[in-house]
């Protein structure tokens, strides 16, 4: 039965996934080395047109270096890359199809904004009659169309970021590249312009590629995600099977928040915690394995008192898998309750659980209470831990 | 655990990849070729070919050439005898005549005391080596082959030196007490020139940053005059102030201002501006932090000024003091003047070029002078990056706070040296225009009349507005464009760097030796270059080189300032990158490039130095006139031709700056 609120994702917006449509850029075997730092290791993507595509890494991972090879400004070691069927490997930057959006803008400081946005359409062989009214579309396009003889300085820093970006697709480029296109913003002109930039991207159709170090922006925008770290691709995924399947512990640990455990495979299907077991997917690992487990704070589920109790409203789906739980912290964070919990079975360790305003009133939650909390055995991650 | 720390397996190892040349590219690369091998034509090939003579010596190698001579009849010929044989036989040159130079001749007839012109007697000559030369006529030969020659050609046959390379121009140099002394005379003129330099130059810029002493601007004004003229006028003030007829000659208690005296008291003149700017721009970063700390915890005036001020400002100071080193060392034009039989490095250059035409020995003392130099240099170079470094992390800037007595012995103090400097001006200026100082004060303008005067006259002014407006316009755009090409060109990292060693290389090298150097390059037949020498052209590239390093500095700086993405989107946006130079790059740096160009305008009007070797007779200067007119005994005329550099130097600083705002205000409406 569908609940009345969920939302139906209307069949224009759904985005063409890897699957489904052609492959536009195709990355493989890229590496790129500065002397003896290897930067990018071994680099294989496929990105389908039409998508956003966001790569996703702590600061150093080798982001942008991916994003300037791509772009033909920093060439790769070795490694091949195809765009639209075509090897663009070594072809300099200026012969590539693409437009850029820098950290900085890099807007010409000398020129209007009109001028800006008109400096990749002259040259070209178009009349002025219809660079200006390209440019007049364009300025309407990101909604700053009273500020065309104004210069970049006299903007604010959102408004010089959506003259970037219209200068970036003034050419109607195949592929749109963005390096942290948002982080010079404060903070709520950032979640404005997110919106912004992924409704245009979808009006235009055009595939594009956005880095950034923050995760929240990476699963707010993208249609799949690139998670990388030290210069190799970790996983390849959209914004929801990253969080909900991680596929390395860095994953798991760099999107959303964690709480991490040490852990050994008891039995397939099993594997200790503390001083218990739990039902948990063991995957491929073998008996006696150690690992380490992975919960999310949202993910664990309260039960109040007593939840084996006859009269109990929502029973666990995996009694072996609900633990009694003191509530010793309680923090109140708007949307929900951060909570920290201590629980013999887990052993000394804390476990960090967010409730919902809702779950918190309804089952008495407070400081101090002993409740009782369900880590859903689908929701136990589990991940290989070298000795 | 780090991936990245891992050994680094590179599939296809040594078999990079290389990006395709764009049209961009190569552009470029034939730009940045085209400006480097000018770096290396007017500068780095001169220089070595002046390193090489310094090292040559020149002899005639008597045993290198073997005679033969046939009896009267032309038929028998006689026993094959060396030129050294034959020469201890007859005695007929001196073991001492056979040192020669580059352009030694000896008659092969001084071996035959018999030779008669029109004989049948004919005569073989041959190398006994493959270097051994000689001329027949004015055709060079070479080598071991036995030529023969009638009596008549053999009267032209004239033995070349062989050259040997060493460091016997060293020797003879040092082993001459009257030229090695002036590397002492110099190096005490410079440490004490640099000392009284820098002390006043630091109590002035602290006078005008840390006080609240009035008329701030003007002062600025004033100490900036001695860079508008050459370093000659003020040995010319010294010598109407203090020479033979000066009036306050006797305040010397008898000693001669032509002397060191004299190099002192000018050099303090012409270098206080360099030095000024250089502690002025240091003390104006102080963190009024500090000075804040410094009073919470009641440290004494003296202290502040030995804890805070002066640590603070030591890059800036030594920065500046090495400047004036180099400045005062390298300086000719006021020794020439003022410095009387008092040897220094740079005069001796001239006068062995000059007056004894010895090249070679012209070339060590120039080899000599560059080592001080380029020691200088190089400290300088490292100071200025600890200093950008300061300045980056600069912080709240201080604020002086008045304080009547403080700031009324600033004034008194600036107001002294302000008098210094003007008065030396006026007296000039009064010499210029006056009959005969002191005696004859009736004003006149027949100082004026170059024309009648030795030294070039009005052509030579003429000439040095020519020469200073060719060499702004030209040195600004090989400057910039080089610059352009170290600053944004991605690829050839290699061959920037060396055009960036090229392009600082000119600040050490001082304008004699750059003179000297271009007399050994371009004045060689086998150069084909060889024909600019002697034209304006070689005083345009001499000059533009000579003060290239200070250009090229302030142009990185400015395109160091525009952001290093532009290129990149422009490459994006399928521009090609003369486009954004010409839209983009060009207007930002103008402020940067006009102020090149009035710097190399200024100074193409005052130097001396290089160009004293290369101007011919239709290419005189008024620099270079100033010279020889005060050498002739002409000073009066003399100084009216430094004073009229100073006019027109003084009004191309006006127009730059109206120029400058009128421009900015049409171009800049961005800022
Ligand atoms: N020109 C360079 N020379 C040497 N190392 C570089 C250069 N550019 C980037 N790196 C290194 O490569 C790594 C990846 O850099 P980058 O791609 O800029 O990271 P990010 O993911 O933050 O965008 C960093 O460790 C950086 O220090
Ligand atoms: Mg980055």
């Amino acid at each position: 039965m569908r609940h009345a609120l969920s939302i139906e994702p209307t069949p224009t917006s759904i985005p063409p996934t890897a699957a489904d449509a052609a492959s536009y850029l195709e990355i493989s075997d890229l590496w790129k080395s500065y002397g003896d730092f290897v930067a990018l290791r071994d680099i294989s993507l496929s990105i389908a047109r039409g998508e956003f595509i966001c790569f996703l890494g702590p600061s150093g991972c080798g982001k942008t270096t991916l994003l300037r090879a791509i772009a033909g400004l920093d060439l790769q070691s070795s490694g091949k890359i195809l765009q639209g069927g075509h090897n663009i490997s070594t072809l300099p930057a200026s012969n590539r199809d693409y437009g850029i959006v820098f950290q900085s803008y890099a807007l010409f400081p000398n020129l209007t904004i009109e001028q800006n946005i008109a400096f990749g359409l002259e040259n070209a062989g178009r009349s002025r009659a219809e660079i200006a009214t390209r440019v007049a579309e364009l300025l309407a396009t990101v909604g700053l169309s009273e500020q065309s003889k104004k210069y970049p300085a006299q903007l604010s820093g959102g408004q010089q970021q959506r003259i970037a970006l219209a200068r970036a697709i003034a050419i109607s480029p195949g592929l749109l590249l963005l390096d942290e296109p948002l982080s010079a913003l404060d903070a709520k002109v950032r979640v404005h312009l997110r919106h912004e930039i992924k409704s245009l991207q979808r009006k235009l159709g055009v595939t594009t590629i956005m880095v950034t170090h923050d995760q929240e922006e990476a699963l707010a925008m993208a249609d799949r995600i690139v998670v990388m770290n030290h210069g190799v691709i970790e996983q390849v995924g959209s914004p929801t099977e990253i969080y909900s399947h991680p596929k390395t512990l860095f994953v798991a640990d760099f999107i959303g928040e964690t709480n991490q455990f040490p852990a050994k495979v008891l039995k397939d299907g099993t594997v200790e915690i503390g001083h218990s077991a739990f039902d948990c997917s063991t995957k491929d690992l073998v008996v006696g394995a150690t690992a380490t487990a992975v919960v999310r704070p949202v993910d664990i589920i309260p039960h109040g008192a007593n939840a084996h109790a006859v009269n109990a409203v929502d029973r666990p789906a995996t009694p072996q898998n609900l633990i009694d739980a003191e509530v010793r912290e309680m923090e109140f964070l708007g949307m929900f309750w951060r909570t920290r919990l201590t629980a013999p079975r887990l052993g000394e360790r804390t476990l960090v659980a967010d409730f919902s305003v809702n779950a918190v009133r309804r089952l008495h939650i407070e400081t101090g209470g002993v409740i009782q909390v369900e880590i859903p055995r689908d929701r136990l991650l589990l991940f290989p831990r070298s000795a | 655990m780090n991936i990245a720390l891992e050994a680094p397996y590179l599939p296809l190892a040594g078999k990079r990849l290389r990006q395709e040349t764009s049209r961009d590219d190569r552009i470029k690369f034939g730009l940045m070729a085209i400006i480097g091998l000018y770096l290396i034509v007017a500068l780095g090939a001169p220089l070595f070919v002046m390193l090489s003579k310094s090292l040559s010596t020149y002899r005639f190698d008597l045993a290198a050439f073997e005679f033969q001579v046939s009896d009267g009849t032309g038929a028998k010929w006689g026993p094959v005898e060396t030129a050294d044989a034959l020469n201890r036989k007859l005695g007929a040159v001196a073991e001492g005549d056979l040192a020669s130079s580059t352009d030694g001749r000896l008659a092969a007839t001084k071996f035959f005391p018999d030779f008669s012109f029109r004989s049948p007697v004919q005569y073989r000559i041959r190398g006994t080596t493959d270097d051994a030369a000689f001329l027949a006529g004015s055709t060079l030969e070479k080598g071991t082959e036995w030529r023969e020659y009638d009596s008549g050609t053999f009267r032209r046959i004239m033995l070349r030196p062989a050259r040997t390379l060493g460091l016997d121009n060293f020797k003879t140099y040092f082993s001459t007490p009257a030229l090695a002394r002036s590397i002492y005379n110099s190096v005490l003129m410079a440490t004490i020139s640099t000392v009284v330099t820098i002390s006043i130059a630091f109590a002035l810029a602290y006078g005008l940053t840390r006080s609240c002493m009035p008329l701030k601007g003007l002062f600025r004004g004033i100490l900036a005059i001695p860079i508008l003229v050459p370093s000659l006028l003020p040995g010319i003030a010294l010598v109407y102030l203090f020479g033979n007829q000066g009036i306050f000659k006797d305040w010397l208690l008898g000693y001669s201002i032509y002397g060191p005296i004299g190099i002192v008291i000018g050099s303090v003149f012409f270098t206080l501006p360099h030095a000024f700017l250089i502690i002025l721009t240091a003390l104006s970063i102080a963190d009024a932090r500090h000075y804040e700390a410094a009073a919470s915890l009641k440290a004494s005036k003296w202290r502040t000024f030995t804890t805070v001020t002066l640590p603070g400002a030591r890059f800036g100071i030594v920065s500046a003091a090495f400047v004036v080193f180099t400045l005062v060392i390298t300086d000719f034009g006021l020794p020439k003047v003022i410095g009387g039989q008092y040897g220094m490095l740079a005069v001796d250059i001239y006068k062995q070029v000059i007056g004894q035409q010895n090249f070679e020995m012209g070339a060590v003392v120039s080899v000599i002078l560059l080592v001080p130099a380029i020691l200088a240099f190089a400290v300088d170079r490292h100071m200025q990056k600890r200093q950008v470094a300061l300045l980056s992390a600069r912080a709240v800037p201080y604020v002086p706070k008045p304080n009547v007595r403080m700031d009324g012995i600033c004034l008194a103090f600036a107001c002294l040296v302000s008098f210094f400097i003007l008065g030396m001006i006026a007296m000039c200026q009064i010499a210029a225009v006056v009959k005969f100082w002191p005696y004859d004060l009736t004003l006149t303008a027949k100082n004026f009349a170059f024309d009648l005067m030795d030294g070039g006259g009005w052509t030579a002014y003429a000439n040095s507005i020519k020469l200073a407006l060719l060499t702004a316009l030209f040195g600004s755009v090989i400057v910039f464009a080089g610059a352009y090409m170290v600053e944004k060109a991605d690829a050839f990292r290699f061959g920037r760097n060396v055009f960036h060693f090229l392009a600082m290389m000119p600040m050490a090298v001082p304008g004699m030796v750059l003179g000297l150097a271009y007399i050994f390059f371009f004045n060689n037949p086998a150069n084909p270059l060889n024909a600019i020498y002697g034209t304006m052209t070689i005083l345009v590239v001499s000059t533009v080189t000579h003060f290239y390093t200070v250009a090229h500095l302030t142009a990185l700086t400015a395109l160091k300032q525009m952001d290093p993405e532009f290129e990149s989107v422009a490459a994006s946006l399928k521009q090609p990158f003369h486009r954004l130079f010409f839209r983009v790059t060009l207007p930002v740096c103008l402020p940067a490039i006009l102020n090149i160009a009035i710097y190399l305008f200024v100074n193409a009007m005052t130097t001396v130095s290089a160009v004293v070797f290369l101007y011919a007779a239709d290419t005189k200067l008024a620099s270079v006139a100033v010279l020889n007119m005060d050498d002739a005994g002409d000073i009066a005329p003399a100084a009216a031709m430094g004073m009229m550099i100073f006019y027109t130097n003084v009004a191309a600083k006006l127009i730059h700056a109206l120029f400058a705002r009128g421009l900015l205000a049409r171009t800049q409406a961005w800022r």
